[in-house]
């Protein structure tokens, strides 16, 4: 859904109650083109305690997004931000990280654009373990676009172009990137706030490529296609949640029915890009001229 | 630490003028992908940025190496890519993506024979007009020609400045034959190789209004925004949606029209600046040549030959493309009688000639279609034809 065909968007100039992380965004961002129902606003906030409890100086924050919903984010944070093109955030921040490695750099993008046409930066960026706090916001789908199956639409549901059903089968991220080398990964739901902040925070200590899946309602463009309208997509999503911290990510698919296993998977200690290059930058120092 | 600027006289191929070109410019970052024949230029740079001080990375494909010197730039360090045929189209929509972001940045074509795999180690230059149109939506670009490996060096170090003034994209159009051709390049002394750096905000961020409006410009700096970078409080705001002065989205076509026809303008208004031809007996030449890179260089020969059969022959030589250089070549169509344009492709550049001359002088392509160099037999023939 589009920002001008948004129902629920208020004008302007309509009063409102201020928030306290009114500060936290930037002035005259507000509102923000997500739909009633959708979990990327919550997923934010979880960010913006995480970035505070991690004590992170607000003027050493970059966060780049890609493209579609939750490409939006960056966009309202006051910090350092950059809404890139689609797929394409990871390339960019390892770029801008490379550039400035004293920078804190975070990637906050959607399963469709980080998954699907930024697949390929998404499995380099974790090979390399260059040294980025990646969250990618699921929805199941491609909801900007109004709805369309994606890499991690479930088999069987029912999207704007699988009209008769998903018949591909999904990515299961978190196994994805764990295979790939990333040395935190973790899969929550976006109701369950204090496990994101708390994930997001717990990562921000980590170096090298950590990823965060926090699966999120979309209940204007999946939910209402599959008999999920209004909170219920939420609802089942918190129904389906199941805790597993140290559970094998090989074991951690989303079917159709049964367990969303969520926890924290890897938590493991490999040499990050940015030291891997000193290093190799420590060889160049010493030898002879 | 090994020396930045290699001041002295070298014996050495094009792409590797081009790298010392990047490093004696200032450039720090260098993101790239393997294809030929412009893997010299990565290869050396992975060698030569470590020994400065920069940051070379080898990433997965040329989507990647065109968005990760967007991102370098904006951490505020002098970025490049080089690339071919192929890479060169696989970048398009982060020359568009630098451009309205406006991030000075450049990226090296060594062309090569195509279309799609086409003829991987010989020359082409059939990517003059993607140079141009090849990014969706419109918009201004500016590419360089060079013509020798001395001028990958001096042209080089001219793209990063031209991306730093700006504030835009710059591309370098070489091709295969000067790429990889050796000959002798000099390299002057660090004092003596000019370099610009961009405009940074007038103060620091608890100086500025706020918020601050990091797009906004001024008759004093020509349309050229300031730039903020990341990490020194500015909270830039970057998006490659339609924006407005604080760089927020602005989903209309009054920001549409505001922002395309400053980001032209701001190109086409330093046209003078940009004027980079050179010119030899064109004042009084019956028929001129004009002709870039590699066709250049056979030129050359082809005019000196014609010369000395009693012909009043003149050679401009275009370093840069784009912007195209309309009034000199308009001068040149009113002044000769006849305008030879030799390319390795089945004509691209002629049809700038052809619009600028406005059918005061015959234009002829001399045409091949890649894999080697026109013929000086072929540019005889067509400068006799047009002064017949």
């Amino acid at each position: 859904m589009t920002p001008e065909t948004n129902p629920t968007r208020t004008p302007d100039d309509a009063p409102r109650a201020g928030h306290p992380f009114d500060p936290e965004l930037r002035e005259g961002r507000i509102p923000h083109i997500w739909c009633p129902g959708c979990g990327i606003g919550s997923v934010l906030q979880a960010f913006l305690e995480a970035v505070d409890g991690a004590k992170i100086d607000r003027d050493e924050l970059s966060v780049v997004s890609g493209i579609g919903c939750t490409g939006r984010a960056a966009g309202y944070l006051n910090a350092d931000s950059f809404h890139t093109t689609h797929g394409r955030p990871i390339p960019f921040a390892t770029g801008l990280k490379l550039a400035r490695p004293e920078l804190r750099v975070c990637v906050v993008s959607g399963d469709g654009d980080l998954a699907a046409i930024g697949g390929n930066h998404l499995i380099h960026a974790a090979r390399r373990n260059v040294d980025l706090t990646v969250i990618c916001i699921n929805n199941l789908n491609y909801g900007m676009t109004g709805g369309q199956a994606g890499p991690t639409t479930p088999i069987a549901a029912k999207t704007a172009t699988s009209p008769y059903g998903c018949h591909e089968h999904p990515f299961n991220l978190v196994d994805l990137v764990a295979t790939c080398g990333a040395v935190y990964v973790a899969r929550w739901i976006s109701m369950d706030v204090r496990r994101v902040r708390r994930s997001i925070e717990e990562a921000f200590t980590k170096k090298g490529f950590t990823f965060i899946e926090v699966l999120a309602p979309c209940p204007v463009s999946f939910g209402r296609r599959n008999r999920m309208d209004d909170a219920a997509m939420g609802r089942i999503l918190v129904e389906r949640c199941e805790i597993r911290n140290g559970a094998d990510p090989r074991e951690t698919a989303i079917g159709e029915e049964g367990p969303i296993v969520c926890g924290k998977f890897v938590d493991i200690e490999r040499p990050s890009y940015l030291e891997m290059l000193a290093d190799v930058r420590k060889r160049v120092e010493e030898a002879p001229a | 630490m090994s020396r930045e600027v290699l001041t002295g006289t070298h014996f050495i191929s094009g792409n590797i003028a081009c790298a010392e070109g990047a490093i004696a410019a200032g450039c720090r970052f260098f993101a790239g992908y393997p294809i030929t024949p412009s893997t010299e230029i990565a290869e050396r740079l992975s060698a030569r940025l470590l020994e400065v001080g920069g940051t070379y990375i080898q990433m997965e494909d040329e989507i990647a190496s065109s968005i990760a010197i967007v991102g370098a730039s904006w951490g505020g360090v002098k970025s490049m890519t080089a690339t071919s045929g192929p890479g060169f189209s696989l970048m398009q929509e982060h020359i568009g993506f630098a451009f309205i972001t406006e991030t000075p940045t450049v990226l090296v074509d060594i062309q090569r024979a195509g279309p799609s795999t086409g003829l991987p180690t010989a020359v082409g230059q059939g990517d003059m007009m993607q140079a141009r149109w090849g990014t969706h939506g419109d918009h201004e670009i500016i590419a360089l020609c060079p013509a020798s490996p001395q001028e990958l060096f001096d042209l080089t170090v001219r793209a990063f400045n031209i991306a730093e003034r700006l504030r835009t994209p710059v591309l370098v159009m070489s091709d295969e034959i000067v790429g990889h051709m050796v000959e002798r390049v000099e390299i002057p002394h660090q004092d003596a190789i000019e370099i610009v750096d961009r405009a940074r905000p007038p103060g620091p961020p608890e100086m500025l209004p706020h918020p601050y409006e990091s797009y906004e410009t001024s008759e004093a700096d020509c349309g050229i925004p300031p730039m903020a970078i990341a990490g020194e409080g500015y909270h830039v705001n970057m998006t490659g949606l339609t924006h407005d002065e604080r760089g927020y989205p602005a989903m209309n076509p009054e920001a549409q029209e505001k922002l395309m026809h400053r980001l032209v303008a701001k190109i086409r208004s330093h046209a003078d600046e940009l004027d980079l031809c050179v010119e030899d007996g064109v004042e009084d030449a019956e028929v001129v040549v004009i002709a870039y890179g590699i066709a250049a260089r056979v030129s050359q020969g082809a005019v000196r030959r014609a010369r000395e059969a009693g012909r009043k022959v003149g050679l401009l030589r275009l370093q840069i493309a784009w912007p195209f250089p309309e009034d000199r070549v308009a001068r040149i169509a009113k002044s000769a009688r006849g305008i030879v344009v030799p390319e390795i492709n089945l004509g691209q550049m002629v049809r700038e000639v052809e619009r600028v001359a406005h059918g005061n002088a015959r234009v002829v392509s001399v045409s091949h279609a890649g894999g080697h160099y026109p013929p000086a037999e072929a540019l005889l023939a067509a400068i006799e034809e047009v002064s017949a």
